[in-house]
């Protein structure tokens, strides 16, 4: 019976993590008992550098100790085993711990190879492998001005990618003539190394490290066998794995000359009870150093526990990622040696893209590819690649540019066709899930795993389910409500491009019904982003949600808050004292906001125009809290004062909340300066972040605070305040144009296709060519800007609608205010309803609640 | 029962809400035009029994299928402006008034309650 028998898992990296994972899905019952060598639990080794980036160890995490405990898995952290004994099936541990086994699993993964280098076991020399290794290399790099990675490889640069996030001035050492020799050919290697070296890492080739003694202007001094030296006072080295194989070596497995431990196709070692899996085993002489491979292998294991007959036939080692900020793919036979092949190769030396396909020698099968630059060919090549596919005439097609935007038709794949390799979902797996149901992206996701190892497939996954949809004739519908068959984006399309003035004009060209509160507050903003009339105008007061529609906040018993302006927080004394005297006379509750502005809770509708004429003759204008809009620039005081700030952080969100205020947009929008990077304006949380640098301003964008906090994206760095405002310029209204209704601007770069990158070739590189524009269109936005509560107390139609009856003036009996802290607050129900028992009874508020009839 | 004169048509803003008041009661008024020429008048009471504020009048008109509806500026629960009826939750239902346009004025009826208002 398979179900009693006792598993033992020695090792709980990623792909140790998935086999416990995996069997545990197969089988209930099995017993699994996990070694685990570190401290924590499986986490992600793909995307370690994250973790100098902001990415948290638990957000590496691949799992945790309650969901092992959940699965009913037996762990042992900081568990080292000393020694196997096959004979009796028992495994001891370095704190003498015995555990028997019926079936032992090694998954112990590998460790960075050290180059024999003279003076490599120095304080400072470190590698680059785990959780561990990265609090170590974090403690040196604060003690360091200077890092070197030694290994050019895809790990290397991963390590570089870390010594530069850590502020180091970074430099790479390579053995071999290229970086990255195993992937990609050699003009490949050459595109790469002049985009990193651009990216401020100092690459050097061809260079054979003898020795590391002490330096005279850093720590070291690195000596190469060419006579050259290079100062630093950090190493890294990163120069390849070899397998952790000691165990099966003591205790008599069959392991490669070259270190790792032999499997067959069922990837069981010499010993019929013991299997490997991961970068510790070797297949046909292979080992093989990827994660999906290594999924592969313990998927195999699983099902030989489980009755099943899969076995490892070798794997694919095409690659896709982003080594610092640069694409790199590299698919099969990159250096084309497969007798007869053909290369195609395409270079664009002003973006700084190379890329090369090689066809076999009848130019009808893909063998091999390598992207530098751009990859977005990648997941089109690989479906070539793996399913064997008939190219077409013209192969050169796939790689030009004018075919980027043609990918693949998802439906000519077949069924067999591997979507995700992580997780080894087929074209068939995500077919077959559709039919039992599942019909939106993340419903997929979540029931065959598809897209949620790497996330390299996201846009072919997506492809697929979007065709197959189609097929079955089912309409991906993104209608804004039942009165438009239009998402917000189209309808701001017809808007402008049909110049819709007003509701009725685009309902009755568009639309059906009367509207509702959903589109007519969406097209109400729309209208305002593209001709901005004033919002009370008559055709559109009535489409104003509940605070625009009264330029003030409606509270919960139906009174109102007043904000005025005070741009980046910076208001004088006398005016200070106004808001106060207007709080006073009116009796309102005053409130300091988040914003750096105060609000002036408890004025009834009737009471506004009054309020509003005292502000607005004290130089105030509205606030606009109430609106889908520039809420505020918050700021820090910067270099006018502070002893750190190197800008004027005030001056600068001053500037700002004047050239937006007003700004209509899909929802509200929260800007900020800060005056150094110490960040007291919080700006990384706000959708458009500024932070002064010494030589200008970082701008950071898409963060959010709230229900669900998102750090903004540094989009670029050191600009000038002209380039500044261009770009925010550009990045308001792009968002404005294509963000769908109520949509932060968090989740609509979320959601852009191709996300930070592609906001930056749109607003930095003008790929669309729209720049000039959308410029064009925020000037025509500023310039037309009036405080829209100047404008209403000059409207005495406007004004009419500002009483609570239009037959008395009376006030709104249920609006009933009482003490707390020495200010008012709304009375509770049941304060008000002691007070209407002490009134009598004929001035009692009829109780408006119905009976049904 | 009799009609009480409340305020002149230009009062009214079309399609939107004024709150009157009605023998004590506090009564929204909106004034919708359908199409060119066409306009309908539709009263209810002010109160919204889900939010517990009389700000019903200030809500958006529209429409939920064949249903001409006002929402509540709160929370947005939909009533229907010829039954009283809430359709998010068909327990609560609102007053609804007669009203009409006559003379250049604004009538209201406060004696039958929940009837189809008439038309002007």
């Amino acid at each position: 019976m398979q179900q009693t028998k006792q598993i033992l898992v020695i090792g709980n990296g990623m792909v140790g993590h998935h086999f416990v994972d995996q069997l545990r899905a197969k089988d209930p019952l099995a017993q699994i008992t996990v070694l685990c060598g570190e401290a924590q639990l499986a986490y992600d080794r793909v995307h370690l550098s994250g973790y100098f980036s902001g990415t948290s160890a638990e957000q590496l995490a691949l799992t945790t100790e309650e969901a092992y405990q959940a699965a009913n898995i037996q762990y042992c952290l900081n568990c080292w085993v000393e020694q196997i004994n096959r004979e009796q099936q028992l495994v001891v541990t370095s704190q003498g711990g015995q555990f028997y086994y019926d079936e032992l699993v090694l998954a112990t993964g590998s460790y960075a190879f050290v180059p024999p280098i003279a003076g490599n076991d120095q304080p400072h020399c470190l590698v680059y492998r785990t959780l561990q290794d990265l609090e170590a290399i974090a403690q040196s790099a604060a003690l360091s001005k200077v890092g070197v990675v030694i290994g050019g490889g895809l790990l290397g640069l991963e390590a570089a990618n870390a010594l530069k996030q850590l502020g180091l001035q970074t430099h790479v050492v390579e053995f071999a003539p290229q970086l990255m020799a195993v992937q990609l050919d050699q003009s490949g290697g050459q595109m790469l190394r002049q985009k990193i070296t651009e990216l401020g890492v100092q690459v050097h080739t061809g260079k054979a490290t003898q020795a590391i003694v002490a330096g005279a202007q850093c720590r070291y001094q690195l000596q190469f066998a060419d006579g050259d030296s290079l100062e630093t006072d950090l190493v890294l080295f990163s120069a390849g794995i070899r397998p952790y194989d000691q165990l099966a070596r003591s205790c008599g497995l069959a392991v490669g000359e070259r270190g790792g431990i032999v499997v067959n196709n069922r990837c069981q070692t010499s010993d019929p009870h013991i299997y490997a899996i991961g970068e510790c085993a070797l297949w046909q002489q292979k080992i093989f150093g990827l994660v999906a491979p290594g999924y592969q292998m313990a998927r195999v294991v699983v099902s030989q526990l489980t009755g099943g007959g899969l076995s490892f036939t070798g794997a694919d080692m095409s690659t896709k990622l982003k080594l610092l900020g640069v694409e790199v793919g590299s698919i099969g036979d990159a250096h084309a040696r497969t007798p007869g092949a053909l290369s195609y190769v395409f270079i664009d030396p002003r973006a700084q893209v190379y890329k090369k396909m090689v066809v076999s020698f009848d130019g009808k099968r893909l063998l091999g590819a390598v992207l530098v630059g751009d990859t977005s060919n990648y997941d089109n090549l690989l479906q070539y690649a793996l399913n064997d596919m008939p190219l077409p005439k013209q192969p050169e097609q796939l790689i030009l540019p004018a075919a980027s935007g043609a990918p693949i038709a998802a439906l000519t794949l077949p069924d067999s066709a591997t979507i995700c390799s992580c997780h080894n979902v087929a074209k068939g797996d995500i077919v077959a899930a559709m039919d039992s149901g599942c019909c939106d992206l993340a419903g997929i996701k979540s029931c065959t795993r598809a897209s949620t190892g790497c996330g390299g497939c996201t846009a072919l996954l997506k492809s697929v389910v979007d065709d197959e949809l189609k097929s079955r004739g089912v309409e991906v519908k993104n209608h804004l409500c039942e009165h438009f068959a239009y998402s917000r984006q189209e309808l701001l399309h017809l808007v402008q491009v049909g110049g819709i003035k007003t509701f009725a004009e685009l309902l009755s060209r568009h639309g059906q019904g009367l509207g509702c509160d959903i589109c007519k507050p969406t097209v109400a903003s729309i209208l305002a982003s593209s001709w901005n009339d004033y919002v009370l105008k008559k055709p559109h007061v009535g489409l104003q949600d509940t605070n625009d529609a009264f330029l003030a906040n409606m509270q919960k018993d139906g009174s109102y808050s007043v904000v005025p302006r005070i741009a980046g927080g910076e208001i004088t004394a006398e005016k200070l004292l106004v808001i106060g005297q207007v709080a006073l006379d009116f009796n309102l509750y005053t409130k300091i906001t988040g914003g750096q502005r105060i609000d002036l809770f408890g004025a009834r509708l009737e009471q506004l125009p009054a309020i509003w004429q005292r502000l607005v003759n004290a130089g105030f204008e509205t606030g606009h809290a109430y609106g889908k809009s520039l809420r505020t620039v918050k700021s820090c005081v910067g270099s006018t004062w502070c002893r750190y700030g190197v800008q004027d952080s005030v001056g600068q969100a001053i500037a700002i909340e004047n050239r937006y205020k007003g700004l209509r947009a899909p929802h509200k929008i929260k800007m900020a300066v800060s005056g150094c990077t110490r960040e007291c304006a919080e700006a990384q949380s706000k959708d458009i972040g500024i932070i002064a640098t010494e030589n200008g301003w970082n701008l950071y964008v898409c963060g959010n605070g709230g229900m669900r906090p998102r750090h903004a994206d540094l989009f670029a760095t050191d600009l000038d305040t002209e380039t500044l405002i261009r770009y925010i310029d550009r990045i308001l209204m792009l968002y404005i144009r294509t963000a769908d209704r109520l949509q932060r601007t968090s989740v609509w770069m979320e959601k852009l296709d191709g996300g930070l990158e592609y906001l930056r070739k749109v607003i930095i590189d003008d790929e669309l060519g729209i720049a000039a524009e959308l410029e064009n269109q925020m000037a025509a936005l500023v310039n037309t800007y009036a405080c829209e509560w100047k404008a209403t107390l000059q409207d005495p139609q406007a004004l009419k609608r500002f009483r609570q009856f239009v037959n008395s003036p009376d006030a709104d009996e249920n609006i009933v205010f009482v003490e707390e802290r020495s200010q008012i607050r709304p009375a509770t129900a049941a304060e008000k309803r002691q007070w209407l028992q002490q009134i009598p009874i004929t001035e009692l508020p009829v109780k408006a609640l119905a009976e049904e009839n | 029962m009799a009609w009480t004169d409340i305020c002149a048509v230009e009062d009214l803003v079309e399609n939107s809400g004024i709150c009157a008041l009605l023998n004590g009661q506090q009564v929204a008024v909106f004034l919708l035009e359908l199409q060119l020429q066409e306009r309908r008048v539709f009263a209810v009471g002010n109160y919204d029994p889900i939010g517990g504020a009389n700000v019903l009048s200030r809500g958006i008109l529209g429409s939920v299928g064949e249903q001409i509806v006002v929402a509540s500026p709160l929370y947005k629960q939909h009533f229907s402006l010829t039954t009283g009826r809430c359709l998010e939750q068909p327990d609560v239902v609102i007053p609804v008034y007669r009203v009409k346009l006559q003379q250049g004025r604004v009538w209201l009826n406060a004696g039958q309650q929940n009837q189809q208002a008439s038309a002007a």
